[in-house]
């Protein structure tokens, strides 16, 4: 790649602005914390059901206000995909990366990126652990997951 | 309190209040615009509530909308498409973000800043997972787009009419997100479709032979992939199960399968949850399968949507219109011998939202 091409190509994603994180009061706690590299799932104290992302009832029974736990941030790989072409352009400067759904050791599934490893070494089933990365844009700490260190 | 929060505390009280559990409900209703969610409301809402309804509608007419919702549930519970129906409406006025509060779907903040946007990823995902507990390959899946394609020869109509391709142009066409190469992904286009639903003694006036509704089924489960309960298996299988069983109709009586076709995995898990072929078996039963008009079980005459191009939702209407026109014998160019049953399948969102229908040439 030549440098024109390379510098045309920052120059049009610095042009496309990232949709800005909204939250709510409800959902404030998770992002703060998030920013202390720290996930927090919900979980009911009524029934015992654990879920992300957070809601103002559990799924499960409908009891108010489920509480908040601190994952161990211990999951597996569900499924993922290497994003070549990402559905909005504003990611395009970041391409080839790795979004997947881990399956958290607490039960919940989340969204997430998969980092610190070589995209093609990513497997379904695979043990990751929390790895936080900071997004400039977005101005927050994103909860993404690298592979888990083998003991 | 954001409006999915105060549908949450309507929902819970009216069904508690009627001695019920979420577990209950198996219908839901809303109006047109949920926590300022543009699109796929009632998947968003469901799966905020943790319900999974196998009828689920919205309701958009102003002030006249809790009225209009009840005896639609009323309907839908005597067509025997639901037994509870949870009608909700709700919307959060926040003095201090007037006049609108922003989009505040929870893919848009919990899916969306990890740059996972788009229907794209989802469905790459999915294929991921079938892929590594059923050991699908990307040949097999590469045999959607080709055996459409060539369906699609026979349909002037479709925009890729005449431009037949191989195994090879379709695992040389761009990876977009992998395992989807660009010749598995729909191609949006304009256009439209559309039937006329009508009563069977009306329809004898009429100057074709009817095609008849004999059985449907509909399932939604969630909205963001993150939330679906399964990867493998679609919200499709209950709802083309309960179609058959309202049809009184076995798959191996079924004479064509008009079955929605967004990607190419989409097929391959369709074919699994209607029973075509057992489950994790769609890769090599498609590798195998004749497509054509000249099969036993032809699949997508017209080309499916990845010959024809994705005319927005109307794209998923054309699978309705193609079944309607075969049965009719109206299929110029390209009709099935004597075909009397259909499968018909819709999806929407992320394998979340899904409808069956079994269409018949006879009202038995
Ligand atoms: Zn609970």
């Amino acid at each position: 790649m030549t440098d024109t091409q390379s510098s045309s190509t920052i120059t049009k994603s610095e042009s496309i602005q990232r949709p800005r994180l909204v939250t709510t009061p409800l959902t404030e706690p998770f992002w703060d914390r998030a920013n202390e590299g720290e996930l927090l799932i919900q979980h009911c104290s009524n029934c015992g059901h654990r879920q992300h992302y957070p809601r103002n009832i559990c799924t499960s029974c409908w009891a108010d206000e489920p509480m908040w736990m601190s994952a161990s941030g211990n999951g597996v790989v569900w499924t993922f995909t290497l994003v070549e072409k990402p559905g909005h352009p504003a990611w395009a400067d970041e391409v080839p990366y790795v979004i997947a759904l881990v399956e958290l050791e607490e039960g919940p599934r989340m969204m997430t990126r998969i980092v610190d490893c070589p995209p093609e070494t990513v497997a379904v089933g695979m043990p990751v652990s929390l790895a936080p990365m900071w997004d400039n844009q977005l101005n927050q700490m994103l909860l993404s997951f690298a592979p888990a260190v083998s003991e | 309190m954001t409006s999915l929060e105060m549908i949450a505390r309507a929902a819970r009280g009216a069904t508690f209040d009627a001695g019920l559990t979420p577990q209950d409900i198996d219908g839901l209703i809303i109006g047109p615009q949920v926590g300022e969610t543009p699109q796929h409301a009632p998947a968003a809402l469901a799966e905020y509530l943790g319900l999974q309804p196998r009828f689920a509608d919205i309701v958009d007419l102003g002030g006249a909308c809790g009225p209009g919702m009840v005896w639609r549930a009323a309907a839908a519970i005597a067509a025997g498409m639901a037994d509870t129906v949870l009608c909700v409406l709700g919307n959060a006025r926040d003095p201090e973000r007037l006049p609108r509060s922003p989009n505040r779907n929870p893919i848009r903040e919990f899916d969306v800043p990890y740059g996972a946007s788009g229907a794209n990823q989802a469905y790459a995902m999915v294929a991921q997972a079938h892929m590594a507990e059923f050991g699908t390959t990307p040949e097999q899946l590469a045999q959607v787009p080709v055996k459409q394609r060539q369906n699609a020869m026979l349909n002037p109509n479709a925009v890729f009419h005449g431009k037949e391709i191989t195994v090879d142009d379709v695992l040389s066409s761009p990876m977009v997100m992998s395992p989807l190469h660009l010749l598995e992904v729909v191609m949006p286009c304009g256009g439209g479709a559309a039937v006329v639903v009508t009563s069977s003694d009306r329809a004898h006036d009429t100057p074709h032979d009817p095609v008849y509704l004999l059985g449907a089924g509909e399932m939604v489960t969630h909205r963001a992939l993150s939330q679906a309960p399964r990867l493998t298996t679609s919200p499709l299988a209950p709802a083309i199960e309960q179609a058959y069983r309202m049809a009184a109709v076995r798959t191996d009586e079924l004479d064509l399968l008009s079955i929605y076709d967004c990607y190419s995995i989409v097929v391959a898990e369709t074919v699994e949850d209607a029973g075509v072929c057992a489950k994790g078996e769609g890769g090599p039963w498609i590798e195998q399968a004749d497509f054509s008009i000249t099969s036993d079980l032809p699949i997508n005459p017209h080309g499916g949507q990845l010959s024809t191009g994705q005319s927005d939702l109307a794209g998923g209407m054309g699978h309705v219109v193609e079944a309607v026109l075969q049965l009719r014998g109206d299929a110029i160019g390209r009709q099935i011998d004597d075909p009397e049953l259909a499968l018909v399948t819709g999806n929407g969102a992320t394998l979340s939202e899904e409808v069956a229908l079994i269409l018949g040439n006879s009202p038995s």
